[in-house]
């Protein structure tokens, strides 16, 4: 594997960038269309971080949330998601 | 090298979504003795990878990872394990000092780090695990912001 590796060529490259640039937004792509390697993987890097943090910050609101529902609402909340999404 | 790439087994399907971690929600709901604020918020959080992972299925090396954490931490937690344990890391936000004398990860080892599952996957595979969990992390996000405005309401 590591023999794979050590031989990349300029096409794998460019596969690899343009791999990367269409995992991120519209919003956190490079505004040059040629944007380095290294630059897109920390970006990538920097959005997988910021997916996480909403997680979390989700995950403590919805335990807010979930704290002031009372029982009848949790099925309601499901069907309305559910034919929403 | 060159791999099929299928677009069409990459995006998430967002009813399955739902389904996992409402029906987590519902359980988590239903449960009383959950009293403190931080555990309630620390089980969601693992219910939404939880439900993530299962979405995917276990093709992916990240699901089956993050499966492993989940079922870990829910077993080690039953039987009283201690779980000062490093998969315990994952779930919550310590902040890790970086050692002077090792030498800077490159971003891609950074990349590694973040993608569960991914520690010694070449860089091909790495991006397109990469791809994969991104996809769902996006949906996961999207319908727990659906989940939040449609019970805030």
């Amino acid at each position: 594997m590591s023999s794979r590796e050590s031989r990349i060529s300029d096409e794998e490259i460019n596969e690899l960038i343009s791999k990367l640039q269409a995992l991120l937004p519209e919003s956190r792509r490079p505004s040059t269309s040629r944007a380095s390697a290294s630059k897109l993987l920390k970006e990538t890097c920097s959005y997988i971080k910021s997916l996480r943090r909403e997680v979390d910050d989700l995950s403590d609101r919805l335990s807010d949330l979930l704290a002031t529902m009372d029982s009848n609402s949790p099925q309601a909340e499901i069907i309305r998601s559910l034919l929403r999404s | 090298m060159n791999r099929k790439n299928s677009n069409k087994s990459r995006n998430p399907n967002k009813p399955t979504l739902a389904f996992y971690f409402l029906r987590a929600l519902a359980c988590i709901n239903k449960k009383t003795s959950m009293a403190s604020y931080n555990q309630r918020s620390g089980t969601i959080k693992r219910a939404a990878y939880a439900s993530m992972a299962l979405a995917a299925g276990p093709k992916r090396a990240w699901s089956r990872a993050v499966l492993c954490r989940v079922l870990w931490w829910g077993s080690s937690r039953l039987h009283g394990f201690p779980t000062r344990r490093r998969p315990r890391a994952f779930f919550h936000r310590r902040v890790r000092v970086a050692d002077p004398k090792l030498r800077e990860p490159s971003k891609a080892d950074v990349l590694r780090r973040l993608v569960p599952g991914a520690k010694a996957m070449d860089l091909s595979r790495l991006l397109e695990e990469t791809a994969h969990y991104i996809q769902y992390l996006r949906a996961q996000v999207l319908l727990m912001q659906n989940v939040v405005g449609s019970v805030s309401d």
